[in-house]
Order: C-alpha cells, then structure tokens, then sequence
C-alpha cells in the first residue's frame, strides 16, 4: 500500500499526550516508549508510514503544534 | 461653573480621550457633564456597570494609547485599587479623579480627607505610588487635571486628583483656558494598539513577572520613576510663614478654612502662618526645610481623624512640636475651630 | 519528493511553547484562534486580552498585541481597547473560573451593551491553574478540591450555563457552544470562530464561543479519556449549537 502522503513530527516540542494516537484513522501512531526527547516526554512516532493517509487528524488534534502534514502529489 | 462639570470640561481641555466612570455621590455630575461632552466632541464615553469594571475599561484603554479618565468618591476609589496597582505596574498612564467623601464603608456624602492613606499609601497591592494632587480651589483643581494628562504620560503612571466634596459641589469662577503645562499626547510606542504587524513587533501590557529576580528588576525600574516625581513635582503653597510660630499644615479645603483662621488670628496678634501641601505624593517635605527659627509648632488641619500627620512627623524629623485640629465624618470645621485650637495652643506654651 | 504542504502550525501564534499541560484543549484552541485570525487577515492588527487562569500566559503566545487582565475584567479592559481602537479586531480569551465566577458582572454587562469584541469561552468545569477547584461550571456530583464529596446543588447550586444566559442578554449577537473532543468537532469549532470574528468585522455587535474543554490533570485522567468524559458528561449538561444568532440570517455551507 502506497502511502497517500507523510507527517513530520516536531520530536522536541511533543508532550506525549497520546491524544493523536486515538485519532489516527488507520492507527498508525504511537508513542516511542524507547526514547525520551528533550522536554523530558515519550514523544510521538509513526508504525507505519506507508499506511499514512494524510488525513491531517493527527496534526488537528495536536495541543502543540508538533505536526506538519505533507501530501504526495501524484 | 459647578465644581464637578469644571473637573469634567478641564479633563476635554487636557487632552483625555476617553471617560470611564460609574454614579456615586458626590461626583455624579462629572459623568453627566461628560456623556453630553465627550460625544459632542467625537471622544469616548461608556457608563460602566461598576467603578471595578471601570477602571479596567481605563486599562485596557490606556493600554492602548489613549488618554483615559475615570472619576469616583471615596468608596468607589477602594474598588478601582486593584485595578490602580495592574495601571501602576503595567506602567499605563491615566487620571483618577477621587471626589472624596466620609468613610469609612458606606461613610457619608458630606466631603472629607479620610483618604488620604488610601491614596498615598498605595491602597493597591505591592510597591508602587500614586503620583496625587490635592488642589485647593476650582482654578487649581482645573489647572492640575489638565496638566495631570500630561503628567500621567510621562511618567506612565496613574496620577489622582484628590478633590473634597466641596470642590466638587461648589460654585466659584475659573478660567478654563489659563495657561498651564498641557502638552499634545506623545507618541507611545509601547502601546498594545494593535500594530503588532506594521510595527514589526508584539507590544504586552503586563503586570506578571514570574521569575523573582525579573519582578524585582521591574519594581527597582519602577522605583526610579517615583524618585523622580519626588525630586520633581513636590508642589506645595507658604502662606505668612517668614515671621511665624505656628504652622498650620493643611489641604484641599481644609486650607482654605485656615486662611480664614489664620486671618482672625493674625488680627488677634498671633504668629500664625501655613504650609499647603499641594502635592500630598510625592509629600512636600522641601516645604519644611526652610522655615525660620520663630517657628516652633506645627498644626495640622484635617478633614479626617489624623492621616497626614504621620507624613508630617516624618518629615519633621523632632524639629518642631506637633499638634493637631481633627473633625470626621464629614463634618466641615468652622475657621473659629482652629483658631481657638491655635489660642489655647497659645495658652499652654505660655 | 514532490509534496504539498496540507497542514502546518501558522503565523497566528508566536514561537513560544505552549505552558499548558500535556493533552490540554487550550493548545488546541489556541491554534485554531491562532489559524482563523492569520487567515483572515487579522492578527496584524489584534489586540488580544488575557485573563487569569492557566491561560495567564495567553498573551506569550498569540501573535498580536496583548494585555494581561486582572482576574474576571478581561471584557471590560476589552472594552477599553475597543472603544478607543474600534477599527482593531479585540479579543478576550477567558476560562470558566475568570469568566463565570468573577468575570460574570464584566461578561453580561459587555454583551449587554453589544461591545464589538469576540470572546473566546475555555469551559473545563474547573479551575485547572490553581490546583483544581469547583467552578461555578462545575458537575453535580463532581468531585473537585473544593468539593471533596462532590457538588450538591443545595450548598453550590446548579452548573452555570454562559451560552444560555447570555442569550437572554439583548446586547449579544453571536453566541454559540463548540467541542474540540475529535477532529470533526475540531473543525465546527473553527468555523465558529471564523463567524465570530466576521461578527465583529461587520460590526454586528457582540460574539462569544464557548468551548467544551478539558483539564486531564485535575480531572485525574489521561487526556483522551479526558476528551471521553467531557463527551459523556459535560456536553449532555452543556449541549452544543448557535444560542443566538442576530446577523441577519448568513448561514455557513
């Protein structure tokens, strides 16, 4: 499955509310329990990218402005 | 003119460009005079729904540049404090207008200078001084809040006219167009005026500084301003003090009564001169610096139980005696009260 | 690659970082203020007002002139600016504690008198900054610092419902109650708040937003639970929809 489009994430500025994670229509997003960023939160990454529709659900959600939406022209 | 519509028309002439205020007795005819002005005059004038919520409408106004007035009485002036210490703290001009009554609480409508600690002890919250004016008759009062504009936006600071009820109520002549130090409103590029886009950057009217070391920084800066109004707008009036023995030290209308009373006594053969205090902050205390050497007693005068006194003991410094001639709630003394004040004053250091 | 941008943080708010708590709805209603006012053309020339609350800082963070009110007098320092700057657009961004507790003689009297300011409504039924207290918004039953067994209507009263008595205020034009609980909803909100500010554009008077919100860390769940029970039980309480509308029947597609 070809990814509609991308979501670049701001690591630095997420809190790790896991209120976007809720949101993702197909559900691939989650919080990297691996790693700590530099405000001291688990901070947001994508499972699988390739799934992403760009649907922007992600970035509306956001309190913080972390997300940045980007579509793939065809 | 009555003494509150001369107030209002003197406020036009000194530049305010808006009015914020609320009925009290006994300045109502002060908004009166100025919802008809302000309008005729293409200014802003809003009854506001409290004297809290009115002296907030002066800050969010103030803050944005204008010249803002709001007049009260005594009790009304106690609900605009908070709203005087974010003016004094956010650093945004304005005049207040305090047409004061008896208190304290509800108090009474006859005039008095039972606020005097009110106004020159901050009556808000934390460090921060009320530049304040105690005129004596209408042509002064006029002449001050006009010039009180001016001042206001240069020190960016509240400035309060404190006028005794009688002032307000009276009757007298005045020169509305007498020359005084009224100046154009200056450019103020530190106003929230919304230009946050052609002027390049955002501009806040702020009072909040949460770190301890930025809010001490602020008061310190703040503290400059105020030793500038006292090295520079103590005002005060001497009154046959060259040869006197006995001071009186009074205010507002009060001094207007002890001319009267220093007129019989001096007819009477008694030494008796004045120190008016015009200003009563910063408190005139060069006033006291100069006096002659015949002078071994002052007296101060007050509407009120005794609150200038204090500054009067500080500036003192245990050169002279005190005493005092006190009446309260509103009552109005008689010349001939402080007169026999002064003869048996008299009687005793004989 | 070749992409298009679709979605971005914009120009409404400044580059700070937000103060709020993880998950909180504040930051979501910040953008989209934030969003609506660069879109329309408006931040260049805002005079935002901010009140006391855990949005004290609100005037760090939108991109315009700001003034920090005190507790409850933000329509009235509003007011102020508005009369005096009346071709600006004026903004008060206020919560339940400062709005509906203190700010209720300041609130009524500036849609009363049809002041020409927007009013953005953050109603989280408690008061978040300082620790979790009851507000006059407030739950029956609701557990809060202040109300340890839960409000009771015979020692606090009813919930205060803004939306509805402002409409009984003749002076207010637009009044309308949002959530931000999901994206769907997200949007709706956005376009309320478009309306409001056409509202003060066209001078049409007095317009008010009030947001269903959250405050996962006094509520005591996570933020998305938060969004959860906000729907299940602030919204049946507090329903959504236009309280009034008095411009002249412009209907949104």
């Amino acid at each position: 499955m070809k990814a509609k489009g991308r979501i670049i994430i701001e690591q630095d500025k997420c809190k790790g509310c896991d209120l976007c994670t809720h949101y993702c229509p197909v559900n691939i997003l989650e919080l990297d329990t691996s790693t700590t960023n530099a405000l001291g939160y688990t901070p947001l990454k994508v499972t699988d990218p390739d799934k992403c529709i760009a649907c922007s659900f992600c970035a509306m959600m956001c309190p913080d402005g972390v997300i940045t939406v980007e579509r793939y022209n065809k | 003119m009555k003494g509150n519509e001369a107030m209002a028309l003197a406020a036009i002439k000194g530049g305010c460009d808006a009015f914020f205020g609320y009925p009290i007795t006994p300045q109502n005819e002060l908004p009166e005079y100025l919802s008809k002005h302000m309008k005729e005059n293409g200014r802003v004038f809003v009854q506001a729904e409290s004297e809290v919520a009115a002296i907030n409408m002066v800050y969010g106004a103030g803050g944005s540049g204008a010249r803002v007035l709001t007049s009260s009485s005594s009790p009304g002036i106690a609900l605009k404090q908070e709203g005087i210490s974010y003016l004094a703290g956010s650093e945004v001009p304005c005049v207040i207008i305090n047409v004061m009554r008896g208190g304290p609480g509800l108090g009474g409508i006859q005039p008095a200078q039972s606020d005097y600690m009110q106004i020159t002890r901050g009556g808000g919250n934390g460090d921060y001084h009320t530049l304040a004016f105690a005129p004596e008759n209408l042509q002064e009062t006029v002449d001050i809040i006009k010039e009180s504009f001016t001042l206001a936006d240069e020190f960016r600071n509240p400035v309060m006219i404190a006028a005794d009820g009688l002032l307000g109520q009276m009757m007298e002549p005045v020169d509305m167009d007498r020359e005084s130090n009224v100046k154009k409103a200056p450019e103020k590029p530190w106003a929230a005026s919304g230009e946050s886009g052609k002027r390049g950057h955002r501009n806040k009217i702020v009072s909040l500084f949460l770190d301890p070391n930025d809010l001490e920084d602020h008061n310190l800066k703040l503290q400059k301003k105020y030793t500038r109004m006292k090295e520079e707008q103590q005002r005060y009036e001497l009154i046959q003090t060259d040869d006197a023995e006995i001071v009186f030290v009074a205010y507002g209308s009060m001094a207007r009564i002890a001319r009267s009373a220093i007129e019989i006594l001096r007819e009477k053969g008694v030494k008796v001169g004045m120190i008016r205090p015009i200003s009563i902050w910063p408190f005139p205390e060069k006033a006291f610096d100069n006096l002659p050497k015949s002078v071994h007693t002052l007296l101060t005068l007050e509407m009120s139980l005794g609150q200038m006194i204090e500054d009067v003991k500080i500036v003192n410094q245990g050169r002279y005696t005190i005493d005092f001639g006190v009446r309260t709630g509103g009552v109005v003394p008689e010349p001939e009260e402080s007169g026999s004040k002064v003869l048996s004053m008299k009687e005793g250091v004989k | 690659m070749d992409t298009t941008t679709v979605y971005k943080p914009g120009k409404g708010l400044t580059d700070r970082k937000l103060s709020y708590c993880p998950g909180c709805t504040h930051g979501i209603i910040h953008k989209l203020v934030g969003e609506v006012l660069e879109e329309k053309n408006l931040i260049d020339n805002a005079i935002g007002v901010a009140s006391v609350g855990c949005s004290v800082m609100s005037y760090e963070f939108f991109n315009c002139d700001m003034h920090q009110a005190a507790h409850g007098r933000a329509p009235a320092v509003a007011t102020g600016a508005k009369r005096v700057k009346p071709d600006k657009t004026v903004f008060t961004y206020q919560g339940d504690g400062d709005l509906a507790s203190i700010g209720l003689a300041e609130i009524v009297h500036a849609a009363h008198r049809g002041e020409n300011i927007t009013v953005i409504f953050v109603n989280n039924a408690i008061y978040g900054m300082t620790g979790g207290q009851m507000a006059p918004t407030t739950l029956i039953g609701q557990k809060t610092t202040t109300s340890p067994f839960g409000r009771e209507k015979s020692q606090a009263g009813e919930p205060l419902r803004i939306s509805e008595l402002l409409a009984t205020v003749p002076g207010a034009t637009y009044l309308e109650r949002v959530s931000v609980h999901d994206p769907k909803h997200v949007k709706k909100a956005k376009k309320a708040i478009e309306k409001a500010f056409d509202v003060q554009e066209k001078k049409q008077g007095f317009s008010l937003i009030e947001f269903i919100s959250t405050c996962p860390v006094q509520w005591g769940i996570q933020p998305y639970e938060a969004t959860r029970w906000a729907v299940d039980n602030m919204i049946p309480y507090y329903p959504l929809g236009v309280f009034k509308d008095n411009t002249g029947g412009e209907k949104d597609e």
